[in-house]
């Protein structure tokens, strides 16, 4: 295909992603070296019956001009990485030298919100991300293992928990643990504890948030887990079985191999998937025990004052961290694409 | 005769058949209660007292006169507008979907006839913004937005989740691409047409499969999309899923929770019938990008 039918063919496609992908990156990266005006204030005599006094108020009008004059706010260097609700390297420092161990140490930096929201995204990517991949091969050997005509609804039930929007299946699965739903309340029974609340307990609601993530994406390893036991060939399988191979070695040793470029696809998306959890920790109003990476940044946009510079430290921060996941992936295609060149 | 091989010890399959059952317990058995549970009056729905009065409805005959109320679903719909809502989802989605295919057929196939080292190139960078957080990208456009008075329109909305879509539709229909031999459109040029003119003529209409396999996920992306729809929209003329959220806040200020269970399942029920109808399809389109990677 000559160069300008290939331009011809796919200029809107990457117009709108340079116009609303790539751009906002930079925008990002802009916006994260400027922080909000400060409030313009003025002295006002405040006179009662008896005296005046004078009291500092904000200048509506003059804080409104600032604002119109330069709208991304003033800059601000690195401060807004280095402040303390992001890197916070002053408070990392002082954590250091103050304390005596290092738990101490680890126990202080995880309580600074950046370092916190860290933790409970990795936490939450490298918990989900491997009971799916396990689940849901354990749920494609039991599928397969099916009656024919059993199949079929089954892979249907299976699909919903994926399809169904995370923000809704969040919820539905929030109002069952709740304290009066069916598994809150029976779990109350089974412990015999009329205060257990799982939205009360910090762990309690990590494990909770981790079990949704579980639900929610085992279908997708499941259908292409599914998909891939159908094209393993039945010679292979059937020699190693008459080899002697046991049920447990013909998974471990011909299924799965098999399979591998499959596990990495699923790994691949569900690092990338996990790493930016949001939905869950909204609707199960979990915010006060857990808080991840996209939700601080949810947060500082969605109040009444928008704190554009903040988001876009986090936001900046968090494609780094995209990134680092993202390399060893991008260096194997790299190494496999220069290998079929040569 | 099944040899010895082949046959199965008794002991898996009880154990592979109760895992099954347990799982699909796991994954229905919400939906189903929730379903239920949302014609039911509240102290029904969050019966603690007995589990049993939210199968049968005991608070709900007493307040009610029936066991099945449709309450919630009057709330929500009449009282609350829901149905404003619904109509707005309903042209975001099909927008986006319309949108998204056009561009993504044109630039697909492009990249899977090209043989050039830069369409490689260019689906690796499509790869990594399918990676980047949807809300580091809203918070790259709200400011902007804000200034040139773009914000809160659907329009705007429609725009960005379009090309937010692209990189996932481009993998997707690529893939689909490149199991039409290439003869096809190769012979139709040999006969004169030129190249728009084949894949418009010869490529698109076997092409439709995975069309719509591809659609199928613009519309989920698009319908289940909670990042950028409650950033880019106003309470005026939000979707379906940021209107859900706004329930909650209420739901802490009011207590009408059944409001948001009828909303819920009310925003569920299209997704429930595009599995029973699509299932192939779906199943098709998860594999798609992995056969291939």
């Amino acid at each position: 295909m000559p160069h300008g039918t290939f331009a011809r063919f796919i200029w809107p496609s990457f117009l709108a992603m340079i116009l609303f992908i790539a751009l906002p990156i930079v925008s990002v990266a802009l916006q994260s070296f400027f922080v909000e005006h400060e409030q313009v204030m003025r002295e006002v005599e405040n006179c009662g019956p008896f005296k005046c006094t004078t009291v500092l108020q904000v200048d509506l009008e003059a804080t409104e001009a600032v604002k119109e004059g330069a709208p991304m706010g003033r800059y601000n260097g690195l401060g807004t990485y280095t402040n303390r609700s992001h890197l916070a390297f002053q408070e990392v420092s002082q954590i250091w030298a103050e304390s005596e161990s290092f738990s101490a140490f680890i126990v202080g930096v995880y309580n600074l919100p950046f370092y916190k929201a860290l933790f409970f995204t990795l936490t939450y990517t490298f918990v989900v991300t491997p009971l799916v991949i396990i689940f849901g091969l354990l749920i494609a050997l039991g599928v397969n293992r099916l009656p024919k005509i059993t199949k079929g609804p089954t892979i249907f039930a299976s699909l919903l928990p994926m399809i169904v929007t995370p923000l809704i299946g969040g919820l539905i699965l929030f109002w069952m643990v709740d304290a009066d739903g069916i598994i809150g309340a029976t779990l109350q029974i089974i412990f015999d504890d009329p205060d257990l609340s799982l939205k009360a307990s910090a762990p309690l609601t990590w494990v909770m948030l981790m079990v949704y993530g579980v639900w929610h994406s085992t279908p997708f390893a499941f259908v292409v887990f599914y998909a891939g036991l159908q094209t393993v060939p039945s010679d292979t399988l059937e020699s190693a079985k008459i080899d002697g191979a046991s049920r447990f070695q013909q998974v471990r040793y011909v299924i799965v191999p098999y399979m591998m470029p499959l596990l990495v696809f699923i790994t691949l998306m569900q690092l990338m998937d996990n790493f930016r959890v949001l939905e869950p920790i909204v609707s199960f109003s979990a915010e006060a025990k857990a808080r991840s990476l996209s939700w601080i940044i949810y947060n500082d946009l969605s109040g009444q004052d928008k704190l554009f510079g903040s988001a876009a430290a986090t936001s900046m921060l968090t494609i780094l961290g995209v990134a680092i996941l993202l390399t060893p992936v991008l260096i194997k295609t790299w190494r496999d694409f220069n290998q079929r060149a040569a | 005769m099944a040899s010895a091989a082949t046959r199965s010890p008794r002991l898996l399959t009880w154990f592979a058949t109760s895992m099954i059952m347990f799982w699909l317990m796991i994954a229905v058995g919400p939906f189903v209660w929730t379903v239920w549970g949302s014609f039911k009056v509240q102290g029904d729905f969050f019966s603690k007292a007995d589990w049993s009065n939210a199968l049968y409805g005991v608070f709900t005959l007493a307040e009610t006169g029936g066991t099945f109320t449709g309450s919630g679903y009057y709330g929500a719909w009449v009282q609350e507008d829901f149905w404003r809502n619904v109509l707005n989802t309903t042209i975001v989605v099909a927008c986006t979907v319309v949108i998204s295919l056009t561009l993504g057929t044109l630039c697909g196939y492009a990249l899977a006839r090209s043989g050039y080292r830069y369409a490689f190139w260019l689906l690796i960078a499509a790869l990594v913004f399918r990676a980047m957080h949807h809300i580091t990208l809203v918070s790259g456009y709200l400011l902007p937005f804000f200034e040139w008075n773009l914000c809160c329109r659907l329009t705007t909305t429609i725009v960005v989740l379009v090309a937010i879509n692209q990189p996932f539709t481009l993998w997707m229909l690529h893939s689909f691409f490149l199991n039409i031999p290439k003869d096809l459109d190769e012979s139709a040029m040999v006969d004169g047409c030129t190249r728009f003119r084949a894949f418009w003529h010869v490529i698109i209409p076997v092409m439709w499969p995975g069309v719509i396999t591809t659609g199928l996920f613009s519309f989920l992306l698009a319908y289940n999309d909670f990042a950028i729809t409650s950033m880019l929209l106003s309470s005026e003329n939000q979707t379906m899923v940021p209107k859900i959220a706004s329930f909650l806040t209420q739901i802490r200020e009011q207590g009408n929770v059944m409001f948001a269970v009828s909303a819920v399942v009310s925003a569920m029920a299209p997704l429930f019938f595009l599995v029973l109808f699509f299932q192939r399809q779906i199943v098709s389109g998860l594999t798609a990008g992995a056969v291939k990677g």
